[in-house]
């Protein structure tokens, strides 16, 4: 028999809905996480796209800040897009304090430019088929930086935007906002492994 | 492979990263950091709040980019700025500029009677008010990639706001029950677009973000509009014209995200000091609704 896999999704600020209809769609269960007892049972978690700087100040008020580097100690999948990806890395270039610093990367935040020069492009996935992933970059971040542990997962231009460090995914783009859900099955294997444990 | 500037979706994906964020009114650099601080996702710039516009008359116009500028380079969050309704040029400085984000705003006043901006036209998103359903799809058919209730700006009245909200919300419950041939009378009857009409019938909300605005002015009508279903706040004239615009930022930017905790609304609606006093609409003469600005 298998079990439900339960992926949180960081319940603040941003696209949450989104990233928690993606959950359903790929056979798991969304759980919204507002509070730190949210985080139980959960076996991955989904940090989605908002705004850094105002996500980054409210987990840390709602004490969500410390719960989730624990939980990512023990293992928890997290998965996190554009700002996300922003509150996973160890550093921000522009000497910003960062947030989570749970992921090897160096990260610098709307590097595309400004929204009018937002986009969407069609990007190649390590790990998914051959067919392209519809990517939409907003006021994007890109991984500047990758440690010896990172997986670099797809690039665009020559910058780093989607990577994974063992439980740790994060993209700069928004696979939410698209139709595809490569990403959300990619993650849900990540998160069902485990689960296994 | 493809690349494309801001396409729809990238343009409506830009406010769906606002969600259940707050968005302030803001004058120079200095206010905007402290919304930054407050916790804010995102500032509007501008010459004057709405209540200041109101109390000074005459015509208001886009703000001199020198604010906008400073504005840009003092916060890392978003910056959207104003230009007049049907105000093609201005909006075309402000892309130049690099706002974030556009607002064909009713608290300026109206540079053209008949047409709104043709904001397809723009890589650089827009948001628009809008009374009822109708008028939101008008805005859409246009191009605007937001939408957030009118309210009546500059009042800290959250009555016309709420009576916009709770329009938008009713016709669309209406829209989703009714049958094809029903929509096609609907769309006459609201002068709505038949295709977005039709979209509405079978999605059940917009398709597009939808913000509360106009007449926001403490932390519990913040959490009002969310409550009533609204997707986040814009504050103009509220947040700076309190006692203690930090504290009373934060305030709100809780109370937005957490509308149904009432325990902590308790606590976020203390010692604020005085919020901006606000004016009773009935007071308001016809000519000085700018709600009714636009069609």
């Amino acid at each position: 028999m298998s079990v439900t896999v339960k992926i949180g999704v960081l319940n603040v600020q941003g696209a949450v809905s989104e990233h928690a209809i993606h959950v359903s769609k790929v056979g798991a269960e969304p759980v919204l996480v507002k509070h730190a007892d949210d985080l139980t049972g959960l076996h991955g978690l989904i940090l989605p796209g908002g705004e850094s700087t105002t996500i980054g100040k409210l987990i840390r008020k709602y004490g969500l800040f410390e719960p989730i580097i624990e939980a990512s100690q023990q293992g928890l999948p997290i998965f996190g897009t554009c700002a996300g990806m922003i509150l996973l890395a160890k550093r921000i270039e522009g000497s910003e304090e960062p947030h989570l610093a749970l992921m090897d990367v160096l990260v610098n935040r709307n590097s595309f430019g400004r929204q009018r020069d937002s986009f969407e492009a069609d990007i190649f996935v390590e790990g998914m088929n051959q067919d392209p992933f519809p990517a939409v970059f907003i006021r994007a971040p890109h991984v500047v930086k990758a440690g010896q542990g990172v997986q670099i997962l797809a690039t665009l231009d020559d910058r780093i935007v989607a990577v994974r460090e063992n439980h740790l995914l994060a993209t700069a783009f928004h696979p939410e906002l698209t139709d595809d859900l490569r990403m959300h099955q990619y993650f849900k294997q990540m998160a069902e492994s485990y689960q296994a444990k | 492979m493809g690349t494309t500037v801001g396409s729809e979706r990238v343009k409506r994906g830009m406010a769906q990263m606002q969600k259940n964020g707050v968005i302030m009114d803001v004058i120079n650099a200095e206010q905007a950091k402290i919304a930054e601080a407050a916790g804010a996702v995102a500032v509007m710039a501008l010459e004057r709040v709405p209540s200041d516009i109101r109390a000074a008359g005459g015509v208001a116009r886009m703000a001199d980019p020198s604010i906008i500028e400073q504005v840009m380079k003092a916060v890392s969050i978003p910056v959207m700025a104003k230009c007049r309704i049907g105000h093609v040029v201005e909006a075309r400085i402000l892309e130049s500029l690099g706002v974030d984000y556009i607002d064909e705003s009713e608290v300026l006043t109206p540079a053209d009677d008949k047409f709104h901006v043709n904001k397809r036209d723009f890589t650089v998103p827009f948001v628009c008010g809008a009374r009822d359903l109708g008028e939101a799809l008008r805005r859409i058919a246009e191009g605007a990639s937001m939408i957030r209730t009118k309210g009546e700006p500059g009042t800290g009245n959250i009555v016309e706001a709420v009576k916009h909200i709770r329009m938008v919300q009713g016709q669309i419950r209406k829209v989703v029950s009714m049958s094809e041939d029903e929509l096609v009378a609907e769309a006459k009857n609201i002068g709505a677009p038949f295709e977005l009409l039709l979209e509405v019938h079978n999605t059940g909300k917009l398709p597009v973000v939808n913000f509360a605005a106009g007449g926001v002015a403490t932390p519990a009508d913040a959490a009002l509009m969310m409550e009533l279903g609204s997707d986040g706040v814009f504050v103009g004239s509220g947040i700076f014209k309190s006692e203690n615009p930090e504290k009373f930022g934060r305030a709100v930017v809780e109370a937005t995200m957490n509308y149904k905790d009432y325990d902590l609304l308790a606590k976020l609606s203390k010692d604020l000091g005085t919020p901006m006093k606000g004016i009773e609409l009935s007071t308001l003469q016809a000519n000085e609704r700018m709600a009714d600005r636009g069609w």
